[in-house]
């Protein structure tokens, strides 16, 4: 069942900056929507707002047909009310109450059978059973992270948000619970909207994206679209050059994948534990560009494409191929002029095994 | 050692700090969240105690508590006896005097309690008076409990407030320190150092129990 959420927040800041953020998106159970920017573009005020824990200066916000704050009417409807789960990019978990406590305390409505018997199924959903007698402090981070899951899933929320989920964890950890979180996520039957400035933490969870920056949405979209074809300068710096290809694992030798995007084939370097879809991240800056047909090279991939555009960024061209998917490379102003680039040309872009970053798709 | 006067200051002690546990709770609070403008004004006026000398205090209290006064008037029609030089009027300068002892360290454990966790008890769906007693309360205790013992010490010692509204009337106003300053001047400077000594004593383990209890670091 999609519920649709509709924000128009609207806020300033004590150093006189300003965010003013309209988004109209249906949610889908099951489903995340990261709200995807630069730190200080308003993503965690957003959040905050749609949890209850902030009132924004102006606008409204609607879930699901329910008003939960309209500043022309006066509405606020407090935190305890709108029934959200959030997890804090910290955790915030009770330093007084053992795990059982902590994922039980927003139970306070149930009788106390009903009150364990929730408990110790969220707790078993989320693989915390064996720690709900400890004491939060003695905990590693991803463990905390899933009591904290737990906690705010407890109460069965209608929607889920998370602020900045992996931050606080350090780098290996992140990697490993990237791709837990999102299936996670994706079973859990409820939508969520992550806030997250991380690229590849996008990509891993997000179905949908909204880009903000400068205290703006400047594009909504599905995540492969939003980073593979960026409708502007500026959304473009915020996601990176970077093409985004949905690709499907084809088969995998000598620490190598091979992966299908579209007509083409792509080889990379074996992340493990890649499930069958992933999305196949190639820098634009690292797809080098030759007259077809290439002549022998160490790069293992070698595509052939038809330029379509070509945008001057600089001292650098930006030039969109078509290789039956788009695929977007950067070369500089005198190395376009000598391959004689123009819309319709055949080319020959190379790119190299190791470049090919696979990421599991959310 | 006058034993009435021991058994009256405790009493007034033990009083004075259990009203204001109920009464600085939530004025500590208040204080520890809020953001409206006036607040240094209300917080200069729960500090005034501590800088200002306790006859002036107590010659407001006096004048406000004496027969003449509505609330004295007020006062007597109601218990058909002064609340000046009497144990209740004693007891309400006291409060007052220790105010700050109380507040000030309440606040300062209340508001080190992390936001986000009042925050998270929010998003569960707990009310902001639960949040209170099953998030706050629980972590800002060490703090707590310090002020109430800070307080008790306090009201127990005090003279100078204690003299301007009480008098010295055995049983019902004279407590330690003005049994002490009694002994003095009656020349009796054993009973005057047997008192002093104990009080001595007493203020010195409250401050040792304060301190221990801020050391303690927050379990978790």
């Amino acid at each position: 069942m999609t519920v649709r959420l509709v924000l128009d927040v609207q806020r300033t800041f004590a150093g006189g900056s300003s965010i003013h953020v309209r988004l109209d998106e249906p949610l889908v159970p099951g489903e995340v929507l990261v709200l995807f920017g630069p730190s200080g573009a308003g993503k965690s005020t957003v959040l905050r707002a749609v949890a209850g824990l902030d009132r924004p200066d102006g606008g409204a916000i609607r879930f699901d047909g329910e008003t939960w704050f309209d500043a022309a009417a006066g509405v606020h409807v407090p935190p305890q009310r709108r029934r959200v789960g959030f997890l804090f990019q910290d955790l915030a978990l009770f330093p007084h109450l053992s795990v059982e406590g902590n994922v039980g305390f927003g139970l306070g409505h149930l009788v106390r059978e009903d009150r364990r018997d929730r408990v110790g199924e969220t707790a078993r959903m989320l693989r915390v059973e064996e720690l709900l007698g400890r004491r939060t402090g003695t905990l590693s981070g991803g463990e905390r992270q899933r009591v904290a899951l737990a906690r705010a899933l407890a109460p069965r929320p209608r929607l889920l948000l998370l602020d900045e989920p992996l931050s606080a964890l350090d780098a290996p950890l992140r990697e490993s619970l990237r791709g837990e979180l999102g299936a996670l996520l994706r079973r859990l039957g409820i939508p969520s909207i992550v806030v997250t400035h991380d690229r590849t933490e996008a990509l891993a969870l997000g179905s949908r994206i909204a880009v903000l920056a400068g205290g703006a949405v400047r594009q909504v979209g599905r995540v492969e679209e939003v980073f593979g074809a960026p409708v502007d300068l500026e959304v473009a710096r915020v996601v990176g050059t970077e093409n985004v290809i949905p690709v499907r694992v084809v088969s995998r030798e000598e620490g190598l994948v091979i992966v299908e995007a579209g007509p083409a084939r792509l080889v990379s370097v074996d992340p493990g534990g890649l499930p069958g879809e992933a999305f196949a991240c190639i820098r634009a800056e690292e797809v080098v560009l030759e007259g077809a047909p290439a002549g022998a090279t160490s790069a293992r991939n070698h595509l052939r494409g038809k330029v379509i555009r070509l945008v001057n960024e600089g001292p650098l061209v930006r030039v969109t191929l078509d290789c039956g998917f788009p695929l977007v490379a950067l070369v500089t102003r005198s190395g376009a002029r000598d391959l004689g680039l123009a819309p319709g040309r055949e080319v020959s872009a190379l790119v190299k095994a190791p470049a090919v970053r696979l990421v599991p798709r959310g | 050692m006058d034993l009435q006067a021991l058994r009256l200051s405790f009493t007034l002690a033990a009083l004075t700090t259990v009203v204001l546990l109920v009464v600085g709770l939530p004025l500590a609070s208040w204080l520890a969240t809020s953001r409206w403008r006036w607040k240094p004004v209300i917080e200069a006026v729960v500090a005034l105690p501590l800088v200002l000398p306790p006859t002036v205090l107590g010659f407001y209290l006096l004048v406000a508590m004496g027969p003449r006064s509505p609330v004295g008037q007020a006062w007597i029609a109601t218990f058909g006896r002064p609340l000046a030089f009497s144990f209740e009027g004693l007891l309400v300068a006291s409060i007052l005097y220790s105010l700050p002892f109380a507040v000030q360290p309440f606040a300062a454990s209340l508001s080190s309690v992390d936001r986000r966790l009042v925050e998270a008890s929010h998003t569960l769906g707990v009310s902001r008076l639960g949040t209170f007693f099953r998030v706050t309360l629980p972590l800002a205790l060490p703090g707590i409990v310090a002020g109430a013992v800070l307080t008790f010490a306090h009201a127990l010692g005090e003279f100078g407030v204690v003299l301007m509204v009480g008098g010295n009337i055995a049983g019902e106003t004279r407590t330690l320190s003005i049994a002490i300053f009694d002994s003095v001047e009656q020349l009796d400077y054993a009973t005057a150092g047997r008192t002093a000594l104990f009080l001595l004593t007493v203020s010195f383990l409250v401050l040792v129990v304060t301190y221990a209890l801020r050391r303690r670091p927050v379990a978790g």
